[in-house]
């Protein structure tokens, strides 16, 4: 028997507090992406395959090397941010909460390491 | 009022008794593509960082990426891209309450669909 009452219990549960903020990040982040993307796909899409020399020299220049490190980045906030929803969909309890911080170290993890090599190649 | 029963209401019929429908096919894929490409962004991160160690790590990781199965993985992942990021356009619509009507919205699915398709090919075409 709860002796609360339905707006007690209701009180600072979910969106009473930042309810929208992750569905505000990923709009967000997804518009970024919609023009990072397409830059992206084709700046690194057209020098896949070159030579060593030729790749270190074209991460060299500012523009294909900004691009490359903003998509790497925003990309995989987006999916942190998305596959943290897929995993709160189907898993729950101490799993879930084990899974999400996987998921966070792997998410900020690659981004970090992408954007380190990305430096060291512009510099 | 406050002792509200959880856990032991009835259950709508489950998704087995469901035909499959149009919208609820390229939501799925949505999901699908978008964590099926974390797979390509790893390998893409792994190039950067061989890129950025020494000429020999990066013959290593570019003989993969560019291997037939690197060109697999990258060019599913390519559709992927494209289908992820048609089917978010999606949403951003469908955010402001447009398109949600289902003769519309299956509109729309159908152009994420054949959209992705064909901006797959003309990529592989420009590249």
């Amino acid at each position: 028997m709860a002796f609360l009452t339905d707006r007690k219990r209701a009180t600072g549960m979910g969106s009473a507090k930042s309810g929208t903020h992750h569905f505000w990040s990923m709009k967000v982040s997804s518009v970024a992406l919609l023009f990072l993307v397409p830059v992206f796909i084709f700046t690194f899409g057209g020098i896949l395959g070159s030579s060593y020399t030729e790749v270190t020299a074209y991460f060299a220049r500012p523009f294909p090397a900004i691009v490359a490190a903003l998509t790497i980045l925003v990309g995989f906030k987006h999916f942190n941010d998305g596959a943290q929803v897929l995993i709160e969909d189907y898993v729950h309890g101490l799993m879930q909460k084990v899974l999400i911080i996987v998921l966070t170290c792997l998410s900020y993890g690659a981004a970090a390491v992408g954007v380190f090599a990305i430096a060291k190649l512009a510099l | 009022m406050a002792d509200v029963n959880r856990g032991n209401r009835p259950l709508s019929p489950h998704l087995s008794i469901y035909r499959p429908q149009l919208t609820s096919m390229t939501s799925i894929l949505t999901r699908i593509t978008g964590n099926a490409m974390l797979i390509a962004s790893l390998l893409i991160v792994w190039w950067f960082l061989a890129a950025a160690t020494s000429e020999s790590y990066f013959a290593v990781a570019n003989g993969f990426l560019t291997s037939w199965f690197g060109d697999l993985v990258l060019f599913f992942s390519l559709w992927g891209m494209w289908y992820h990021t048609l089917a978010g356009v999606r949403h951003l619509i469908w955010d402001n309450a447009i398109g949600l009507e289902i003769k519309t919205a299956e509109k729309m699915g159908y152009a994420v669909i054949g959209g992705s398709i064909v901006l797959t090919l003309l990529t592989v075409i420009i590249i």
